[in-house]
Order: structure tokens, then C-alpha cells, then sequence
């Protein structure tokens, strides 16, 4: 277990860039450009002589609002905190994909896994240690840094309000850090479970190519994809081209980016309806996106994904090209 | 003591070449080997049978275990270098101490940092920033605090100025090796490693052509100096090797009569990389 956590550790260390300044800098480049945005605003507003607020209006149509329009203030709030994540979470996809595409091939390019191999660590391990830091050690760094962000946007929100004569303190109640954040937290297993083929099919890449992982394992799945489009083999089976496109090359490569299971997985057309007809952000509670643990896609994906775990632990083991 | 290594009918086949030729050998404990031969010989392949880097065909066994199956274990009690530069580039010096203390059982802190001490690597210090010797510097201080039965260096001086290669024997010998441990080194600096070893390998072209400690080889290998006159007599009792060296011929025999050279001239025994050299004759050829 001590060894397992220095494994994780020394992951961290190799990519802090990636795993820590990442999210941190594009949390910082958000939070900027809503500054600047709102500086924008102010700028223009003053310039044409629109003051929101001043007179008090504002605060008195806050306090006309009934209980529902006070809910879609705070339903606002909520989505101002969560699209601090939004970003976030595709820079998360961008930085395990390619944190996977190399963590096994890196070391064997420039020779430093034999000085990891002389230690008594076993191969299993060392692929776990890599799996637990993509799936489980970048989310959650993300997730932090996407909270915090998320917090200081809705004190910029009210910092800014507030020059404008609204008490939006009071506002602040009517959003849901806190239900956020559990969303945001408890997301984290599900996301395990469902980048497990894609962080499985990076990995055997990156275990076995001996040259250009990136091209092995984009260009395989993709290539296959053109030849059974062309030849309609996907007909055979009474399925159509597109099954293998969003089953297989989709699901093998993009399920490093979160989400990705809630928006594809079998409830995506739920989430459409719901953002379609009351708007809500229901969607995001946990009892909603565990639902996805009821798709059949998620656990084949799952189990297919610790075979091609499998597989890179036994090119880990066995590749001899240093 | 029973052999730190034994290996029998070891045979390594890559796509072209075959590495290792049905090899067999024994390492006792407490003894510094080379294994020595030309580029392409089989050494590396042989050290990465014992480290269970590759696989192979034959038996071998490795402190009692099999390096195939058991590699994991095994390496609690093997250490390597291979080659000088392969720690990580991005690693700190206190990142890679931290790291070996915390995974490997047998690592003393205290010595590791004792060694480090003693030369100019700061805790800071990134390996990237490093010159070659202090890379090597840094691996031997982390491989010295562990407590191996069975050191494998494989080339560990290739590329350092003769300082550093001078510091790294004295080293070994000094605060390292006792009779509990076991050193394997493959290096083409013989000159270097001549006078630290016990045991003497040769292999070429995947086979081992001298297995003998150092004894041996001296009692074995004769070279004797002979004048010119009596140059033929010499060449009768089917010298090794000949080399003229200012109009006298120097002579290499094998398992030669000592007494019978002594009367040709002036006997001593071979340097390593002499024998080497007669040994190797027409491996590139």
C-alpha cells in the first residue's frame, strides 16, 4: 500500500504540469476572462448612460420574485459555478488522454525504465499506479481547483452585483455550493468505471508501440471504422456503420473526457429532454447520472477495458526494447 | 555456499541473431565478475536473462529464484545499472532518494545521503541539469545504500571523463563490496576494471570461450618476450597471439609450459585486454 502511494506520487511528480498547473491556469484564464468580461460591461454600460440598478430597481424586482423565479436565480448561480467545470473537464479529457498515451511509453523511449525496473515493484502495480492517477488523482485535483473557481466566480457575481445596489448575499443562499460540489465529487467513481476502456486502450498503446503511440492508437480504431463503413460488415450483424463509430472508435478513444457517459450512455436522451422542457439542472444530482451504473454499455465497456489493462501489464512485463 | 547464479543451457533467439548459444555458468557469492566481449556479443542479453528483462530457453536460476516468474522478488535483492543516464530526466534528487526509500526494503537513507554528501548534487538538483558523471554519481549513491546480494553494472562508465570512472571502482570497493555481495560488471574499459576482478567472462557470439577467476588466468595465459633469433622456437609451441614491440616479439601462450617460456625470454602475465584481444581475433572479420 506504501509503495502503491509512492507510485501514485511519483505520477504527480512526473506531471504536475498536467495534472495540477493545467487545471489551475485554465481555472485562472476562466476567472480572467469573466473580469474582463464584466469590466466590458460596466465599461459600455456607463459609456451609454445605463446604470442597472442604481435606483434600486433591481433590488426591488428581486423582491417581487415569487418562489419559482427565486429558484431560477438560484438555478443561474448553480450553472455559473458549474461551468467553471465545464471548462475544466475538457482540458481533464485532453490531459489524461495524452497522460495515458505516454505514461508507459515515455519512460521506454528514453531508457529510464530500466532504472524503474530495477526496483522491486511489480508491472501490475506500476500500470495501476498509472490508472488510479489518470482516472482518480487528475479528477480530483480538477474537481478541487474547479470548486474553488466555481466559488470565486459566484463572489465575483455578487461582488459585482452588489455595486449595483442588489443585495445578492442574500442570493447567494438560493444557489447550492454544496449540492455542487457532492455532484461534483461523487461523479468521480462513475468516471472511473466509464474511462476504463479508453484509459485501457491508451495504455496497451503506450505499452506496446515501439514508436508514435498517438498514431497506433487513434488510427487502428479509425482505419477499422473506414473499412467496415465501406464494406458494411456491420451489416452482418444486423447493425449499422455508426454502431462501430460510437460504440467502438468513440467509446475506445473520448471516454477519457467526462460526461462523456452521461451524454452518450444510455440516459443522453433524458438529459436532452430534461434541458428541453423544465429547465433544471436535475440532471447533474447524482441519483440522475448513476443511472448510467443501470447501462450495460458502461459495464461491457468497463470489462473490456480491464482485459486491455491486462494486456498492458503483460507488454509491460514482457516488451524488450530498451 | 551454494552459487549466486547458475545458469544451464541459457539460448536466447532474436529475429535475426542468436544472442545467447546454450550458455552455462555458475557465480559464486562474494566475487566481482566481468563479462566481457565484443559489441553484439551476448552480454547485454545474458544480464537481461538474469534481471528477467527478457525471456528466454534453458534454466537459470538467480539467488534462488526464477527470473521469469518471480522477477518482483527478485529484484529485492538485485540492483542494476545499466548503463550510465537512464534515471528519468525530470526526477530531483530528492524526489529519486524519497522514491527508493519508500519502495525499496533494503535502502539506508543515511548511507544514501552520506554518499551524496560527498559530491556536489544538490536535493534541488533536477537529473536533466546534470552532467553524465553526476547522473552516475547520483545512481551509484541510491544503488550503494541499497543492500543487494547481486549487483549487475552494465557498462556504468561509458562516456565519463576518467575521473569519475576512477571514482566509481574506488567506490564499489571501498564502501560497497564484502564477501556477502556479488558484482557482475560488463564494461570495454578492461584496463579499468582488471585489477578489482576475481572472475574473468569472455563471451563471443553467444558463447562463453573463458570462464576462470584470476588465478587462473595467470596461471593459464603466459606471455613471454622473445627476441628475435629465437622468435621461431617460440612460434613452434603455438603462441595465442604475436606482436612485435621495439624488434622483439611479444608471444601470448595458453596452458604453455612456464618453465620451457622462461627459457625464451623474459615471461609476465598478460594484461586482460591483451588476452582480449588475442581471445577476439577475427570476431568482425
Amino acid at each position: 500500500m506504501k509503495t502503491f502511494y509512492w507510485l501514485v506520487k511519483r505520477e504527480f511528480w512526473e506531471h504536475r504540469g498536467g495534472f495540477f498547473w493545467a487545471p489551475i491556469i485554465t481555472g485562472g484564464v476562466f476567472l480572467l476572462l469573466n473580469i474582463m468580461g464584466i469590466i466590458t460591461a460596466e465599461v459600455l454600460g456607463a459609456r451609454h448612460g445605463i446604470n442597472l440598478g442604481a435606483s434600486g430597481g433591481l433590488q426591488r424586482v428581486i423582491a417581487d420574485m415569487d418562489a419559482g423565479d427565486l429558484s431560477k436565480v438560484g438555478l443561474a448561480l448553480d450553472i455559473a459555478m458549474y461551468s467553471a467545470m465545464g471548462l475544466l473537464i475538457v482540458v481533464l479529457g485532453f490531459v489524461v488522454f495524452f497522460y495515458c498515451l505516454g505514461a508507459l511509453y515515455d519512460d521506454r523511449r528514453d531508457r529510464s525504465i530500466l532504472f524503474w525496473k530495477s526496483l522491486p515493484i511489480s508491472d501490475t502495480s506500476t500500470v495501476l499506479s498509472k490508472v488510479i492517477s489518470a482516472t482518480v488523482l487528475a479528477p480530483i485535483v480538477a474537481v478541487i481547483v474547479g470548486i474553488v473557481v466555481g466559488m470565486l466566480q459566484l463572489l465575483i457575481l455578487a461582488t459585482t452585483l452588489s455595486f449595483h445596489g442588489v443585495n445578492v448575499w442574500q442570493l447567494l443562499i438560493l444557489a447550492h455550493p454544496f449540492r455542487v460540489m457532492l455532484n461534483l465529487v461523487g461523479y468521480i467513481p462513475l468516471y472511473v468505471l466509464w474511462a476504463l476502456p479508453s484509459v485501457g486502450w491508451l495504455l496497451l498503446c503506450s505499452a506496446w508501440a515501439r514508436n508514435k503511440p498517438f498514431l497506433w492508437a487513434v488510427a487502428l480504431p479509425v482505419a477499422s471504422g473506414l473499412i467496415i463503413s465501406w464494406f458494411g460488415i456491420m451489416g452482418l450483424f444486423n447493425l449499422p456503420a455508426t454502431w462501430f463509430w460510437s460504440n467502438i472508435v468513440q467509446r475506445g478513444l473520448f471516454s477519457t473526457f467526462p460526461g462523456t457517459g452521461s451524454l452518450f450512455g444510455s440516459h443522453g436522451g433524458s438529459i436532452a429532454h430534461e434541458v428541453a422542457g423544465n429547465p433544471s439542472l436535475d440532471f447533474m444530482d447524482l441519483g440522475s447520472t448513476y443511472q448510467l451504473l443501470a447501462s450495460t454499455n458502461l459495464w461491457i465497456g468497463a470489462v473490456v477495458g480491464l482485459g486491455l489493462l491486462a494486456g498492458a501489464v503483460w507488454f509491460r512485463r514482457w516488451r524488450d526494447d530498451s | 555456499m551454494s552459487a549466486v547464479i547458475t545458469a544451464s543451457g541459457l539460448t536466447k533467439r532474436y529475429k535475426s541473431a542468436l544472442a545467447l548459444d546454450n550458455v552455462s555458468f555458475q557465480i559464486a557469492p562474494g566475487r566481482i565478475v566481468g563479462l566481457i566481449g565484443p559489441n553484439g556479443a551476448g552480454k547485454t542479453t545474458a544480464l537481461k536473462a538474469i534481471l528477467g528483462l527478457t525471456d528466454f530457453t534453458g534454466t537459470l536460476n538467480v539467488l534462488g529464484f526464477d527470473p521469469r516468474k518471480q522477477r518482483d522478488k527478485l529484484m529485492g535483492e538485485v540492483c542494476f545499472i545499466a548503463d550510465v543516464a537512464v534515471l528519468p530526466r525530470w526526477i530531483r534528487v530528492r524526489e529519486a532518494v524519497d522514491f527508493v526509500a519508500n519502495v525499496h526494503p533494503r535502502f539506508d537513507r543515511a548511507k544514501c545521503e552520506a554518499f551524496l554528501a560527498r559530491t556536489k548534487l544538490t536535493p534541488n538538483q533536477r537529473v536533466r541539469q546534470m552532467s553524465k558523471g553526476m547522473i552516475v554519481q547520483l545512481h551509484l549513491a541510491l544503488v550503494m545504500a541499497i543492500d543487494a546480494k547481486l549487483l549487475i553494472l552494465d557498462e556504468p562508465t561509458l562516456g565519463l571523463d576518467i575521473l569519475y570512472r576512477k571514482q566509481f571502482y574506488q567506490n564499489l570497493l571501498e564502501d560497497y563490496f564484502d564477501e556477502n555481495k556479488t558484482i557482475i560488471v560488463t564494461t570495454h574499459q578492461v584496463e579499468e576494471v582488471e585489477h578489482i576482478l576475481t572472475d574473468l567472462m569472455f563471451i563471443r557470439d553467444g558463447k562463453i570461450v573463458l570462464d576462470a577467476d584470476m588465478e587462473a588466468v595467470g596461471d593459464r595465459f603466459i606471455e613471454v618476450m622473445v627476441n628475435a633469433d629465437q622468435a621461431n622456437a617460440a612460434r613452434q609451441l603455438k603462441p595465442l597471439d604475436e606482436r612485435q614491440v621495439f624488434g622483439k616479439s611479444i608471444f601470448l601462450f595458453d596452458g604453455a609450459d612456464r618453465a620451457v617460456l622462461e627459457q625464451l625470454g623474459e615471461t609476465r602475465r598478460p594484461s586482460i585486454s591483451d588476452l582480449f584481444v588475442a581471445t577476439m581475433k577475427g570476431t568482425y572479420a
